[in-house]
């Protein structure tokens, strides 16, 4: 059994646990925000990471699935249907969206993403009669499936997680399949793989797509956890946070955004109790990690730790494993070596 | 008519305040090749500055000018010591202007709190104008005038000046111009302390219009990039020119259609990105 | 396949007021070794990038086994049969040998959008892969990155990725570029065992390994082909000595 899975069962059974370990509810629901922001996180990795294109307007699936569920719940539509409507919703403008953006690549991109995103913002903002502008829209009542009640926070967690997990369960797989590979070779060398018979744009558009799917899933997880949505979900501002969790995780690695959202969510909890102005910190973690540990935590950590055994190893007069080789070192997110490991 | 007339006056104003704002952002992107995603937070917190030194009982104009000079001096703080480590590394430039853009906005709510502050204008400007037998905010035709004297005075920089001619010739063409000895470094740090001082001094001047409030960096800033997107990357010209389009954009698609206003404003944005052919940084600085 | 591999006619492409290819026309049979030659600057590699797709020329026709290709995108040529190595080296340099081989095999399978398979798990790419690096002389050592190897392995690389889509047309720009003497004559010799039924165009400058190659030879001159025939016919007319004694 290799490294990183022996620690993806071990924090798969410290989470499943978590509720039992005798902390108050006030701490579960802290985890539950922790696992929605580490998929919405997760899902703009997708283009950032493994895509190699920042994006400044994602917050905008998070939120058109957050309002378009609660519109058709409050409506009369049954949670199921408000559900599936909002994901449909929320990957159309995703394809729309990408048409768009795709036209450009980087700075380009980013600006195009992010007006696009400004776009929805002031739609949730200024559309009043559609979505009650500032004041935000409330959902009745969050969903039940099959009948068990999701009201409590422990319920509420496991469904969080369950969904977590099996959103990057499907994620580790594509990053791991024929098209993550594609998807990363294009981040890497976008002529060449056309020049081996790859369709560069078509790979960009569909994990454009499926990042906007994800992140509709986070916003299904998020408006059923808040019961509420303001147009601040659709923000610039929002779109910066979960980018910052990405590239301060490290971004094109599996754990990073994770990690990323698990720092940043709970400096805006906890910190928030000690430090009185969270968003400062925020800025100043990120900036720190951007300056010296530009390819995020997760990578950086491995680096250190590779160096260190390498010091170590020559130090005792050992050869040096040939499975750590030295790495260059880009301004392109690295990919996960970890898990590259067990090709 | 009244309406038409005080939201073209509004406009034009508005469009004043944005030159300020995005003559700084757009020389910064055109020469350093990076959107400065703090631009917006310098804005801020010039207003917010503005507000304090004016409830210091300092006159308005100097408190205008010493607003610009301490956002300049944080620019060059931070172009010093931070992005000029990062040369070479776009990507995390821009990264770290967002950074530093939450850290900013997040000092002001601690400084400042949560309640807008306001700017007052200075005391003879308060009165209103007769024109034509309408009544018009004097305070925006000074704004206007305000940013027309900087556009002269940026003009005559970039046209007259050996700084100017540095300036252009970086924009134009980085290679060409480190290859002749210009003191490429040198010229970041100037541009950037100015397009920070500019920031600073607009947020300032824009404080009676706008006041200072949580978020106005947020404001802000998407308009200054649709502003440089449409007028072009490192050209004043096209600075000035599309502060105008968008401060008409803006006003009027608010009070027209304010369900869509955003989209007004984004829409042509959008559309000038997708359809552009030769890329961003096509212009050249005039 | 009686028509040409490769027809190029007529083709023009300025830059600005730069006329860079002007008016070209040359014709590639199956199979044929042709050499493109000509000073620096003579348009060679604007050539290239214009018959894969990199840049769309002003007028002319590119023609593969009689398709016509100029408005058709570069990743599909690809799969019409075409394939290309570069002069300036664009590998994937945190990945394997091996995964850059897999990367040029599966640009031409439909495996490549399945967003769920594992991919370590196509044990069938991995041994097409091996087998296209061992054709190069990378047998073992596929799993090593390509950070790690010598810079005349990468240009075997570069090779391998090419060879691995069995190409009917195949554009070699610059194969020998920075490499030792020993080194070229490695892959000069690598060259001569491509398969017969692959037509190479190639541009190089070491004129040894060059002509010993070549069947056909276009001389190119500001964009301009200049003489144009057999190996024995380009190297006597006078024309080929002046552009390049002239220079």
């Amino acid at each position: 059994m290799n490294r990183p899975l022996l620690a993806c069962l071990i924090a798969l059974v410290l989470l499943v646990v978590l509720p039992h370990l005798g902390m108050g509810d006030y701490y579960i629901n802290l985890f539950s925000q922790i696992l929605i922001f580490a998929l919405f996180a997760a899902s703009v990795n997708l283009i950032v990471g493994y895509g190699g294109m920042i994006s400044l307007g994602h917050a905008a699936y998070l939120g058109i699935a957050a309002y378009s569920c609660t519109w058709l719940v409050t409506h009369g539509y049954g949670q199921l249907t408000a559900a599936l409507g909002a994901l449909m919703l929320t990957t159309l403008v995703a394809a729309v969206f990408g048409m768009l953006a795709l036209r450009a690549t980087g700075l380009s991109f980013l600006m195009i993403t992010l007006a696009l995103g400004q776009i929805v913002w002031g739609l949730a903002y200024r559309w009043v009669a559609l979505t009650n502008g500032d004041n935000g829209m409330a959902l009745p009542a969050r969903p039940a499936p099959f009948g068990i009640s999701l009201n409590g926070a422990t319920s509420f967690y496991y469904f969080a997680l369950l969904v977590f997990a099996c959103a990057i369960f499907c994620i580790w797989r594509m990053v791991h399949s024929p098209f993550g590979a594609a998807l990363k070779g294009a981040r890497d060398q976008p002529r060449r793989m056309s020049m081996l018979g790859h369709d560069v744009w078509m790979i960009r558009w569909l994990a454009f797509i499926l990042s906007g799917f994800w992140a509709g899933v986070a916003g299904l997880l998020f408006i059923y956890y808040q019961k509420f949505v303001s147009p601040y979900a659709l923000s610039l501002q929002q779109s910066a946070e979960v980018l910052l969790m990405t590239i301060l995780g490290g971004a094109g690695t599996l754990s990073g955004p994770v990690v990323g959202a698990v720092i940043v969510t709970l400096v805006k909890n906890v910190a928030s109790s000690y430090v009185e102005r969270w968003n400062a910190l925020l800025g100043l973690i990120f900036v720190v990690a951007v300056m010296f540990m530009p390819h995020g935590i997760v990578p950086g950590l491995v680096q250190w730790r590779r160096a260190a055994t390498r010091r170590k190893a020559k130090a005792v007069g050992l050869v040096p494993p040939t499975a750590e080789p030295p790495r260059a070192d880009t301004p392109r997110p690295a990919p996960d070596a970890k898990l590259e490991r067990s090709a | 008519m009244q309406f038409w007339l005080i939201q073209t006056l509004n406009s034009v104003a508005f469009g004043g305040l944005l030159f300020l704002l995005s003559s700084g952002f757009s020389l910064i992107f055109g020469l350093m090749r990076m959107p400065n995603l703090a631009h917006g937070a310098f804005f801020m917190l010039g207003a917010y500055f503005g507000a304090s030194f004016l409830a210091w009982g300092i006159n308005f104009w100097l408190a205008a000018l010493l607003s610009g000079l301490a956002v300049g001096a944080l620019g060059l703080i931070m172009e010093r010591g931070l992005l000029r480590r990062l040369a070479g590394n776009g990507q995390g430039q821009v990264l770290v202007t967002l950074g530093i853009s939450f850290i900013i906005a997040d000092v002001c709510l601690m400084v400042w709190t949560g309640d807008p502050v306001p700017v007052p204008a200075p005391q003879g400007l308060r009165a209103p104008t007769f024109f034509i037998g309408y009544a018009f905010p004097t305070y925006r035709l000074v704004v206007l005038g305000v940013a027309i004297l900087a556009a002269i005075a940026l003009h005559v920089l970039m046209e007259r000046t050996r700084l100017g001619a540095m300036i252009r010739a970086g924009v134009d063409d980085m290679e060409m111009a480190r290859g002749v000895g210009i003191p490429v470094s040198r010229l970041f740090m100037l541009v950037f302390l100015l397009g920070a001082a500019l920031a600073g001094l607009g947020g300032t001047i824009g404080g009676p219009i706008m006041s200072a409030y949580p978020g106005l960096d947020a404001d802000m800033l998407p308009l200054a990039l649709v502003v440089v997107i449409l007028g072009g990357v490192g050209s004043l010209a096209g600075a000035f020119v599309g502060s105008f389009i968008v401060g008409f954009i803006y006003n009027f698609g608010t009070a027209l259609f304010p369900d869509f206003a955003y989209v007004i404003l984004f829409l042509p944005m959008v559309l000038v990105l997708v359809l552009m052919p030769q890329g961003l940084f096509a212009g050249a600085a005039r | 396949m009686t028509g040409p591999a490769l027809e190029i006619t007529g083709l023009n492409k300025r830059f600005g007021g730069l006329p860079v290819t002007r008016d070209v026309t040359i014709t590639v049979a199956p199979g044929e070794r042709r050499l493109i030659i000509g000073p620096n600057g003579a348009g060679k590699t604007t050539l290239f990038n214009q018959i894969t797709g990199d840049l769309r020329p002003d007028s002319g026709s590119i023609r593969l086994f009689g398709e016509e290709l100029v408005k058709v995108k570069t990743s599909t040529r690809v799969a019409k049969g075409l394939s290309r190595t570069y002069q300036i080296l664009t590998l994937f340099p945190q990945d394997t040998l091996r995964h850059n081989v897999v990367l040029s095999l599966l640009g031409l399978r439909g495996v490549r959008w399945n967003p769920w398979i594992s991919l370590s798990g196509r044990r069938d790419l991995f041994a097409l892969a091996e087998e296209a690096l061992a054709s190069v002389g990378l047998g073992d050592g596929g799993t090593r990155l390509v950070g790690e190897t010598s810079y005349g392995e990468r240009r075997r690389l570069e090779l391998a990725m090419a060879l691995a889509q069995r190409p009917k047309v195949l554009l070699l720009d610059e194969p020998l570029a920075g490499l030792s003497q020993n080194e070229r004559n490695g892959v000069s010799e690598l060259l001569t065992t491509i398969p017969r039924d692959v037509a190479i165009v190639m541009i190089e400058h070491d004129m040894d390994v060059a002509l010993a190659f070549a069947e056909q030879i276009t001389v190119l001159h500001f964009g301009q082909v200049i003489v144009q025939g057999t190996r024995a016919d380009v190297v006597a007319d006078p024309r080929t000595r002046e552009i390049y004694l002239g220079e």
